[in-house]
């Protein structure tokens, strides 16, 4: 099953991005492979509406989950409509993720915020 | 003539300013442009109330002619629109209402429908006619209102007054665009004054004739009023920190209609506001 986590650098070693929307990478990981890609983030630069245009990138690459510290409504949304579960991550770097979501300790993100709309937040 | 009052931030007086103008002017139109939280109509309770709906348009789509080409997503600089699932999701508050996005669907699978977003409240009192824009909680813009607004506002002689945003963005730009002269409220505080330098160069920018009235004098330095000399400001008005000028304000009532020495600072300011919009013309006459 593909996972798809937002990335600040093209590093498995690094921590996972505070941002979906506006994460600069993600990361494409195949559970049964073990294998993951880092893909560009172009919905980082946007004007408006990041979160849907990046929840629109991992619809496409056929992901079943996302794991993320956070997801704005419209994001989520967008996930929703593809069936794409949302678990909320921890603190740690992006392998730490992967592997505490395949030994099942990932909760579903249960918050979902109202969005930042371009006023950033941290 | 049309007279915008406005300021960089809320409370600074423009409302004060702007109602108890036309309240001295013998017949005038009062437009309140602050969409988000209008409040002239407090003091004004105009009657004979009218309304209309003001309305954007959003895209519908027909998922049926709808073949996920995408090019509607791409072109969208706002992400308003995401295909999931054989199916084109458009969300609505994000749209800005470009109809770019109908435009170039090649199926004609988009059509537009009308999305409310406020209303322009109209009535009367006394001689004053009081427009009022209201936004509704929640959108992201009261822009298509204050376009509204300016449609409807009349060019000719009458005395205009328009009652600005808060600011100096977008919905600000709207509000002062048709304007024959600008009334920058400032208070005398070093907050005040950075405020004043955003609304001093908007107008520098939209190249309008402008001078400044001071709300809240006390005696001693005046930044702001430093801050009209250092740059030229005409000061044109002057309005102490009253307490009961306050207290008549905060119980919504208009100054002018309420007591004689109010009627008089604020005759005197029409006086001289007219005097500033006849030199303006003057000087863009002999251009």
């Amino acid at each position: 099953m593909k996972i798809v986590l937002p990335a600040n650098e093209r590093s498995m070693e690094k921590g996972i991005s505070v941002s979906f929307g506006r994460a600069p990478y993600f990361l494409v990981y195949d559970t049964d492979t073990q294998e993951g890609v880092f893909i560009e983030n172009n919905a980082a630069k946007s004007q408006g509406g990041a979160g849907i245009k990046a929840a629109q990138t991992v619809v496409d690459t056929g992901a079943k989950a996302l794991l993320t510290p956070r997801c704005g409504e419209n994001a989520a949304d967008v996930l929703k409509a593809a069936n794409i579960e949302i678990y909320q991550s921890i603190n740690g770097s992006l392998e730490n993720n992967i592997s505490t979501f395949n030994k099942g300790e990932l909760k579903i993100l249960s918050e979902i915020h109202a969005g930042f709309h371009g006023k950033g937040g941290e | 003539m049309r007279i915008a009052v406005l300021s960089g931030k809320g409370g600074t007086g423009k409302t004060l300013i702007s109602v108890n103008l036309a309240a001295v002017s013998k017949e005038a139109i009062y437009i309140d442009c602050d969409v988000e939280e209008p409040n002239g109509h407090l003091f004004f309770k105009p009657e004979n109330l009218a309304a209309e709906y003001i309305s954007v348009k959003i895209p519908l789509v027909d998922n049926e002619l709808c073949n996920g080409c995408r090019i509607c997503a791409v072109f969208c600089q706002y992400n308003a629109l995401a295909y999931i699932n054989q199916k084109l999701l458009i969300f609505d508050d994000v749209c800005h209402s470009c109809g770019g996005c109908v435009l170039f669907c090649p199926e004609k699978a988009l059509a537009e429908k009308e999305k409310n977003i406020g209303i322009v409240q109209s009535g009367t009192s006394g001689l004053v006619h009081v427009i009022t824009g209201i936004l509704d909680t929640g959108e992201a813009s009261g822009v298509p209102i204050i376009k509204k607004l300016m449609q409807n506002a009349p060019a000719g002689q009458e005395d205009v007054f328009i009652d600005c945003p808060p600011g100096s963005d977008c919905i600000v730009m709207g509000s002062i665009k048709d304007a024959d002269y600008c009334v920058l409220v400032a208070e005398p505080t070093l907050f005040g004054v950075h405020n004043l330098k955003m609304v001093h160069d908007l107008v520098r920018l939209f190249r309008k004739p402008h001078g400044a009235v001071l709300n809240k004098c006390l005696e001693g330095y005046d930044p702001a009023a430093q801050y009209c000399e250092d740059h030229g400001i005409r000061i044109i008005g002057r309005i102490p920190f009253d307490h009961d000028l306050g207290t008549l304000n905060s119980n919504a009532l208009i100054a002018a209609r309420e007591n004689g020495k109010y009627r008089e600072v604020f005759t005197s300011l029409l006086q001289k506001v007219r005097e500033e919009v006849q030199d303006a013309a003057a000087i863009d006459f002999k251009r």
